[in-house]
């Protein structure tokens, strides 16, 4: 076998791989922050309200890296 | 540049004959983006009136909220029935939970009616994803995640520029208690992420969500449809799971249009709030 035969070959865009990448740092930061709102209302269970509220801000702010990783795939394709 | 296709030669050989299939075998047929930008239905070849059936279904939803808003408070009576309780518990929702909690009930009262208005457009639009028969959420093209961006931002700005100029300036832009010489690397950095980032990261959050939200209810009911019927036999089993991920995922997506639609209305609300405060 010499060394340009190709066993394996995978068609596609290397694009694709930037969505992966850019979960996994939303998928962490949106991880710590609803274990950390968990361990904040096994604290003190009288916050809870305020405290899913900040939750909820602090996912829409993490987790909007993750759909802009999205958005570069259908941008960088073209 | 992006197009070349990768030899990985050092991946395992069984590769090799999986991602070359039978020229006559069934092939399947995935989501792609064109599912956004369906055909031409009226006006077509105008230029500025070109409706596809994305557009007509907006003017669809916010006729159906004006008639549901409508019918819901027509006669307001002190007990309210069924309907009306309904109506009623979601105006509550966003007036006590959204508004009042977090601007009062002095400044709450001004912007009520907006925040109102984008949390049943956004939850409505939304829901259209999971609708059988439409299948697309209102939501999933571009536009109207944009239209209602640009109303939050025009909100935020003016409702600080209205109150304090100078101050909504100052606490946007030169934060205090920053040391003077790190208002070089601070202050383009919150000109962006105020300007720029806020409106951008509200259209995209949403946008971003619908599209991935009917990519994959499409791919597993596609999936469903090719193994049930395309290729048959022991593929049937395959067909079970898909249907019940794809049962899974039209809930989750009812769960992700409610969310979204409060994510949405609460931005919003922080970022006026923001705007309104006082010294930090």
């Amino acid at each position: 076998m010499d060394a340009n035969t190709v066993l394996a070959e995978i068609n596609g865009n290397i694009a694709t791989v930037g969505y992966g990448l850019s979960a996994i740092g939303a998928g962490i930061g949106v991880g710590i922050v609803v274990g950390k709102t968990i361990e904040s209302v096994a604290r003190q269970p009288e916050l809870q309200g305020r405290l899913t509220v900040l939750m909820y801000i602090g996912i829409a702010f993490t987790e909007a890296l993750a759909f802009i990783g999205i958005a570069t795939y259908f941008i960088f394709t073209n | 540049m992006l197009e070349t296709p990768l030899s990985a030669a050092a991946l395992i050989p069984a590769l090799a004959f999986a991602t070359t299939p039978a020229t006559d075998a069934p092939e399947f047929k995935g989501p792609s983006i064109l599912d956004f930008f369906p055909p031409a239905i009226f006006f077509e070849g105008n230029e500025f009136f070109e409706m596809n059936r994305i557009m007509l279904l907006r003017l669809v939803i916010v006729a159906l909220i004006f008639i549901l808003f409508w019918l819901g408070t027509r006669k307001m009576q002190l007990v309210p029935g069924r309907f009306q309780g309904t109506i009623e518990m979601g105006l509550e929702f966003v007036r006590k939970s959204i508004v009042e909690d977090l601007l009062g009930q002095k400044d709450g009262k001004r912007f009520l009616p907006l925040i109102t208005t984008i949390f049943f457009l956004v939850l409505f639009m939304n829901l259209t994803g999971i609708v059988p028969g439409i299948n697309i959420s209102a939501n999933s093209v571009i536009g109207m995640p944009l239209v209602l961006a640009v109303a939050a931002y025009i909100a935020f700005i003016w409702a600080g520029l209205r109150k304090h100029p100078w101050a909504f300036l100052r606490n946007a832009l030169f934060p205090p208690g920053v040391p003077p010489f790190l208002y070089i690397i601070v202050t383009p950095i919150e000109f962006v992420s105020m300007f720029v980032l806020r409106p951008v990261t509200l259209t995209l959050r949403l946008l971003m969500n619908m599209i991935v939200g009917h990519l994959l209810l499409v791919l597993f009911f596609s999936a469903t449809a090719f193994f049930m019927v395309e290729l048959g036999g022991w593929w049937i089993a395959a067909s079970a799971v898909t249907l019940a991920f794809g049962t899974a995922f039209t809930f989750f997506e009812i769960l992700v249009s409610v969310l979204q639609a409060y994510v949405f209305a609460l931005l919003t609300t922080v970022y006026i709030q923001l705007a309104l405060a006082d010294e930090h």
